[in-house]
């Protein structure tokens, strides 16, 4: 059980995904201009998550072991149902949300966070319960990333800053303040 | 249409990839290998390259069977035909240059989900002809290139002192060791591009 307390942890705060691995750069970036958005566009993150890390197991577990090469491609198939059916269920449960997420929803398919967890998992041999943890932490980390970069965001609208600095640049710098407060966890676990 | 004309614009579109719309600086795609891989000037170049061959591959192929392939699975098979490239170039790399392929790791089989290749495939191959296509996947994949070796370079003399793992200062240089770490990566590319949106204002 402590194990899986260090898995989700770890991951959630020292090897966050978003601002130590830099994967799902993508929505970090560009949905993050708005704090309510971002947290549900988390909460998508998380649950996709949760389904591709059960099926990544299922499929290293039962099929992979006999066409390995095979790997990427299943992966990706999978993640990509996954979302079509994350798509359908927000579409029909909440329109607002579904109309807020807009093309950022499909684009979770090709959120490298999905793809690089599903891997991740595969290349540490994580178990079932194990992969579970991966998962919520690696979730939580990135929704965690969002929500701090958007409350940052929001904050920063009213400010006078300079015009070439506006934007990408702006943003850019941020993250990596913010990824230098990060590093600031990196002595929680010391043991492993 | 006469020759001439016509090879002018298949310059246009070659070039428009390196400078105008580079998928970096400009149209901001592929950031997450941008950052990951980018803490040395090979690794750099490493990704570089390899996004440039599944890049040109795939949209090679996608340009071919654009009048075969059904509207609504098009994001699906394209996928597939990225995911396929990319499995050929990991199995290359590991073979050929198995200390690179061990540093990048799981970044090799991320490229199958940078958008650069998907929307390049989606905005260009898919309604161009074939050498066009190949024309173009050819300048984002060069543009890609550029600008993910100058993040490297940047980042490898700023972080451990060397280019190309050749010292360049000596013993008496402290390495700036943020540089190389996550955090660098991001600064880094946040004032490259203070720096391009400068030129462009300048140019304007």
């Amino acid at each position: 059980m402590g194990n899986l307390f260090w898995i989700f942890f770890s991951t959630l705060l020292v090897n966050n995904f978003t601002l130590s691995y830099f994967l799902g750069l993508c929505p970090f970036l560009g949905v993050s201009s708005k704090l309510d958005t971002a947290m549900r566009l988390g909460a998508a993150n998380i649950f996709v998550m949760l389904i591709t890390s059960a099926m990544a197991w299922l499929l290293n577990t039962f099929v992979l072991e006999y066409v390995p090469y095979l790997r990427l491609i299943s992966f990706i198939i999978v993640i990509a149902s996954t979302v079509q059916f994350v798509e359908m269920a927000i579409k029909k449960l909440s329109p607002d949300l579904f109309r807020a997420l807009g093309v950022f929803l499909p684009l979770i398919t090709t959120n490298c966070a999905i793809l690089g967890l599903a891997l991740f998992q595969t290349s540490k041999e994580y178990g079932f319960w194990e992969g579970m943890a991966y998962a919520l932490g690696g979730g939580g980390g990135v929704t965690l990333a969002l929500v701090l970069m958007a409350g940052i965001r929001e904050e920063t609208k009213l400010m006078n800053i300079p015009k070439i600095m506006d934007g990408m640049a702006f943003n850019l710098i941020i993250a990596g303040i913010l990824s230098m407060a990060f590093m600031g966890f990196a002595g929680l676990f010391s043991t492993h | 249409m006469s020759e001439q004309v016509s090879s002018g614009q298949n310059m246009a579109v070659f070039l428009k990839g390196l400078w105008e719309e580079n998928p970096i600086f400009v149209i901001v795609l592929g950031m997450c290998p941008t950052m990951a891989v980018t803490n040395t000037a090979i690794n750099s170049l490493a990704m570089g390259m390899s996004t440039l061959v599944v890049l040109l591959g795939s949209s090679t192929l996608v340009s071919l069977f654009r009048k075969v392939i059904p509207d609504q699975v098009r994001i699906t098979t394209y996928i597939v035909i990225i995911a396929t490239f990319v499995t050929v170039i990991d199995f290359l790399l590991a073979a050929l240059v198995p200390d690179v392929h061990k540093e990048l790791g799981a970044f090799i089989p991320l490229i199958v989900v940078n958008c650069l290749i998907l929307g390049r495939a989606e905005a260009f191959a898919a309604r161009n002809p074939v050498g066009l296509s190949f024309l173009d996947a050819l300048g984002m994949g060069l543009g890609f290139t550029l600008a993910l070796l100058s993040i490297g370079i940047i980042r490898e003399v700023l972080g451990s002192g060397s280019l190309f793992t050749i010292s360049l200062f000596g013993k008496g240089f402290e390495p700036w060791v943020i540089m190389v770490l996550p955090p660098g990566g991001f600064l880094t590319l946040g004032f490259l591009m203070l720096g391009v949106n400068r030129l462009k204002k300048k140019k304007a």
